[in-house]
């Protein structure tokens, strides 16, 4: 019975590979769309039944439009402050925190380890939180966005198991020579935290980046809005392009120039998307290590 | 005598102590004021007095709440797309990385893999603004579709009847790739050395996913599993609210969306503290049952 390349086998690990591929053109194939139709001439898109595999008679006017857009630019420029303070300031946090949950002989550790645990699983929800912010005058201010977001329980945790598993010999040592918890904490501790610390502040940063929901809830002025809430209007807001949709059944001539509002949109996606796209890939690695870290417990 | 321990240790580890001070406010003011905040779920709330003297009224917005036409609605909408999301949702990440640990040409492997994860770091918001720009009148998706069926092209997101299909299908095309990594490290996990006497055994590569491969990663299967029954009643809010639309409500709304509306843009606030209340009490049910069966019957747990 000894099955060696069996013209099955051949045949299973051909299906695999079509399979695989099939599977890494849908991933692809929605943002490739995007791109091809945003520098395609627009009447050739709007016409097209099915995907369009080849830029038609390329042009950049919705680049164009882009780039000349204020919006987008400040979008930028807000998420850059975001995700430099929202994450300095939450590693910050994190390091200090994760230090005495990981220390020896730390009476109060347990509660306050409780303390900590507890805001994981149970929480006031939406409104209580809204109105807390709204009392403390936080709204439009861009601190609501950093200062309630500062601890994240999650990270300290996985930072602490970091922390418990440098050896002991170290921090012992330094303890002996008169060093203090400050002094252990940034001279061994976290230098000693390299891939770690990449891992959170890449996720932390990669929230930042994503985020839209709070910046709706507590900023108005739009000086504020950072890149997604500026692409939310931009694509999902868009009620023009609603009730052109409409209109664009009856007079092709509109629909035509109505089109051209899709791809500005297509532009968008892509100006907003490609940077971590382009990216990701280097830090691939740490990301992957990132879900391993979340899985593993103590 | 633990009174004098205690005045040790704050004065042997002070420096630590101040170290978690900052973080122990921050949760202070904002995870347990908001708890306490809770309480306008029982009062009629007004701005003007605050969370401490609006007057009680007991269970009066819970009624009025399971009295209305939208509660059923709600449940049963938030309970179909997580549990459609589950089933569709759970499986295909295992399907994926089995078939990406099949392939043994490395370059192959690692193209696959980075193509795989990038849909999970294009952002919910431009996601959300490609499914709208796609499934419109006059879309890309909406052309093909009406191309493949033969039926005249509508805009299909505004048609209450596709939404579950839509976001679901976009839930799993963001993050399948990103969900297969865990089950890829549990797949190179499994021992070498099975393959190998198992092929001197002569099984063949199928008898040995069925025999090694599937045993192998089990385990994790299972965890995931229990975690994500978990989670059965928290849906991605946020993605509803960039997707839906007044014409979509039937299917698409459920009581995080509810509460966000009647909340934040209608300043009901002690009702929707109430819907959340509940909704978060659920989903703290669900998951203590699920870590309770886990423990019980795979010893793994979260706590």
């Amino acid at each position: 019975m000894k099955i060696k390349k069996s013209p099955l086998e051949i045949f299973g690990l051909t299906a695999i590979y079509i399979i695989l591929i099939v599977f890494s053109i849908i991933f692809i194939l929605p943002l490739y769309q995007v791109f091809i139709a945003s520098i395609s001439d627009p009447r050739v898109v709007v016409q097209q039944r099915g995907i369009l595999w080849l830029p038609v008679r390329i042009h950049f006017e919705a680049y164009r439009l882009v780039f000349s857009n204020p919006n987008i630019s400040i979008g930028f420029k807000n998420t850059i402050i975001y995700m430099i303070f929202g994450t300095a300031f939450e590693y910050t946090i994190t390091i200090l925190s994760a230090y005495l949950l990981a220390k020896d002989n730390v009476l109060l550790k347990k509660p306050i380890m409780l303390y900590f645990i507890i805001t994981m699983y149970f929480g006031g929800g939406l409104i209580p939180f809204y109105l807390l912010i709204n009392s403390l005058g936080l709204i439009d201010n861009r601190l609501a966005l950093i200062i309630p977001y500062g601890v994240n329980v999650w990270n300290i945790i996985i930072m602490r198991t970091h922390y418990r598993s440098i050896p002991r010999s170290l921090s012992e040592a330094a303890y002996i020579d008169g060093a203090g918890d400050f002094w252990i904490l940034f001279r061994i501790f976290v230098p000693l935290s390299g891939a770690v610390t990449a891992v959170l502040v890449l996720f932390s940063a990669v929230g930042y980046w994503n985020m839209w929901f709070e910046p709706m809830m507590f900023l108005k002025d739009r000086a504020k809005y950072p890149l997604q809430s500026m692409l939310r209007e931009i694509l999902i807001d868009n009620k023009q392009a609603m009730a052109g949709a409409a209109k664009g059944r009856l007079s092709p001539g509109i629909s035509r120039s109505l089109f051209f509002e899709t791809q500005v949109k297509y532009a968008n996606i892509i100006i907003s998307t490609v940077p971590i796209l382009v990216l990701y890939p280097f830090l691939q690695k740490y990301f992957v290590k990132g879900v391993m870290l979340g899985s593993l417990k103590e | 005598m633990r009174k004098k321990s205690l005045k040790k240790d704050l004065s042997q580890n002070y420096q630590a102590y101040l170290m978690i001070i900052p973080a122990i406010i921050l949760l202070f003011i904002f995870s347990y004021i908001p708890m306490y905040g809770i309480i306008i779920a029982f009062k009629k709330y007004r701005p003007a007095l605050g969370f401490f003297d609006s007057p009680w009224v007991g269970l009066e917005y819970f009624k009025s709440f399971f009295d209305s036409v939208f509660a059923w609605k709600l449940i049963r909408n938030t309970f179909l797309l997580s549990f459609y999301s589950l089933l569709f949702g759970f499986p295909l990440p295992i399907i994926l990385a089995i078939l990406i640990n099949e392939v043994r040409n490395v370059v192959f492997k690692r193209t696959v893999q980075t193509i795989s994860y990038m849909p999970y770091f294009i952002s919910t918001v431009v996601v959300c603004g490609m499914l709208k720009a796609f499934l419109s009148y006059d879309g890309f998706l909406t052309q093909l579709i009406s191309y493949i069926t033969k039926s005249p092209p509508s805009n299909l997101l505004g048609d209450a009847k596709n939404f579950r299909t839509i976001f679901v299908a976009s839930g799993i095309w963001q993050s399948l790739g990103w969900n297969s990594i865990i089950y890829l490290a549990a797949l190179s996990n499994v021992d070498q050395q099975l393959y190998e006497s198992a092929w001197i055994d002569g099984a063949g590569r199928l008898r040995q996913l069925w025999h090694i491969t599937l045993p192998g990663i089990v385990p994790t299967i299972v965890v995931l599993l229990i975690l994500a029954i978990g989670q059965i009643l928290s849906v991605n809010d946020s993605k509803i609210l960039l997707l839906y639309t007044p014409m979509t409500y039937e299917t698409a709304d459920v009581i995080g969306t509810y509460v966000f509306r009647r909340g934040i843009q209608q300043s009901d606030y002690s009702l929707s503290t109430a819907v959340g209340l509940m909704n978060t009490l659920v989903n703290l049910l669900f998951l203590i049952f699920a870590n309770w069966f886990s423990r019980i019957t795979t010893e793994n747990s979260l706590w």
